[in-house]
């Protein structure tokens, strides 16, 4: 074994340098969570809506998304919300953005799981009482698939906050990016790495476990 | 926009445009080395496969065994370790700490470093598709082995893993595909990939959009080719009157 020392891991070096990032990473995590459900639902919705013309871009948009590897995602929009826009945006909005935007495709595949688990009886009992469609996604489907489908997003979750990590090609300020600068400037960055692993194992972890746990409950209600 | 495609025929080291493409000599034009860095996406990607593949079902299946409550510990704790860091954080791990803490590791070139990183992630995400592959099984596929007098080694080896193989060929394609774009992660540790190759010649010739878009369309290719090979796989071992439940959703 070599020769570790852990003894800079101080309160001072937490609040200084990795605080931040985690306040990042967590509000990225969040908004992306939020927005990638919101758009993700659409897709989902425009996928199975049987119209052609919002059938076909949907799922261009969604397999065009899933195919490619996301820090070349990360880089695309890097460089073209700028170009677009016509101002720099920073790493950090544009980290949202592009979490928003490639996280809609997966969450769309798990929500068009979910829609497609409600029986098609439940769309008829909806529509046999005169609800139009918007009424019968809002009251009887949608909320039906949400809870089928809250272990899996919540899953998705976990490995987006697992994958907000990414943003380091694009030098956007997370937490693996707080370990790394204090690292080097404590001249210790084995010892950072190591941190950082614990510290993303003991978050996920948990939150994977509290899944589970959810998991379990949602199955003995039904 | 314009678009200039005559950028892939430069020389990297000046601005010179090769003739053909292809320069003659120690030289390179960006075409090349983009198809160079194909080679190592492609060649890292195998790597871990192996690897990912061969660990996974190892320790998937030793999740699953009756009787032996360590080993499933043991694999569970493999799983759990692996799956809850974010891939990046494991490679530099496996890249920069390893070697300093175990000095023999120095003498391991850093590709072979970032495949055994890719491979061990992804194992255990294979592990838990496998597991859950057997756990799919009716339960009286394992009786039936039992009945017939088969040890453990051989109830898996003659009646569980078959058919548990075919169920989980469906997510293996996906996760094989996972793992091929995942290997872009490798340009964090300075591996000649693809991505790392998008990155510098985006610097190198401010012409990024040329080179973002050429190397997309590689790793579209690519992945496209592993499904399509995987699609072969499970047609030529396709079981009439066994039906194949499909994965859903999730993973990246």
């Amino acid at each position: 074994m070599g020769n570790l020392d852990l003894s800079f891991a101080n309160w001072e070096l937490i609040s200084k340098f990795v605080l931040n990032g985690f306040y990042f990473s967590v509000a990225l995590t969040a908004v992306a969570t939020l927005g990638g459900v919101l758009f993700g639902t659409l897709l989902a919705l425009m996928r199975l809506s049987g119209r052609q013309a919002l059938m076909i871009p949907a799922t261009i948009y969604v397999n065009g998304m899933r195919s490619i590897p996301l820090v070349m995602v990360i880089l695309w929009f890097f460089l073209l919300v700028p170009l677009l826009t016509g101002r720099p945006i920073g790493a950090e909005w544009s980290a949202v953005i592009t979490f928003i935007a490639f996280e809609a495709a997966y969450f769309s595949e798990i929500m068009r799981a979910g829609i497609q688990s409600i029986p098609r009886g439940q769309v008829f009992a909806g529509q046999a009482l005169g609800m139009t469609y918007s009424q019968n996604m809002r009251l009887v489907v949608l909320p039906q698939a949400f809870r089928n489908m809250l272990p899996v997003l919540l899953t998705q979750t976990i490995i987006l906050f697992q994958d907000t990590s990414l943003v380091y090609a694009i030098g956007a300020y997370d937490l693996l990016k707080g370990f790394v600068t204090a690292g080097k400037i404590y001249g210790r960055p084995e010892e950072a790495y190591l941190l950082a692993a614990v510290v993303y194992f003991v978050i996920c972890y948990s939150l994977s476990y509290a899944v589970k746990r959810l998991q379990q409950r949602i199955a003995i209600v039904r | 926009m314009a678009w200039d495609w005559q950028v892939f025929c430069k020389i990297t080291t000046d601005e010179a445009q090769a003739p053909g493409c292809w320069a003659k000599g120690a030289d390179v034009t960006y075409l090349e080395w983009m198809v160079h860095a194909w080679g190592w996406t492609l060649a890292v990607a195998a790597g871990a496969w192996v690897i990912a593949v061969t660990v996974g079902a190892l320790v998937g299946t030793a999740r699953t065994l009756p009787n032996s409550p360590w080993a499933v510990r043991l694999a569970n704790a493999w799983v759990e370790l692996f799956r809850n860091i974010p891939i990046l954080v494991q490679l530099f791990i496996w890249y920069f700490v390893v070697p300093k803490m175990f000095p023999a590791m120095q003498q391991v070139p850093g590709f072979l470093l970032v495949v055994f990183g890719l491979g061990f992630f992804t194992s255990a995400r294979i592990a838990e598709q496998v597991r859950a592959g057997i756990q799919a099984l009716p339960k009286g596929q394992r009786y039936a082995g039992m009945a017939m007098g088969f040890t453990t080694a051989q109830t898996y080896r003659y009646v569980i893993l078959p058919m548990a193989f075919r169920i989980i060929l469906p997510p293996l394609t996906s996760e094989s595909m996972n793992l091929l774009k995942n290997s872009s992660v490798a340009f964090a540790v300075s591996i000649a990939e693809l991505t790392m190759f998008a990155m510098q010649m985006g610097e190198e010739t401010s012409r990024p959009v040329e080179g973002y878009l050429a190397v997309t369309i590689l790793y579209v290719i690519s992945a496209f080719a592993v499904n399509r090979v995987f699609a072969y796989i499970e047609k030529k071992l396709r079981i009439p009157g066994f039906i194949v439940a499909g994965g859903t959703g999730g993973g990246h």
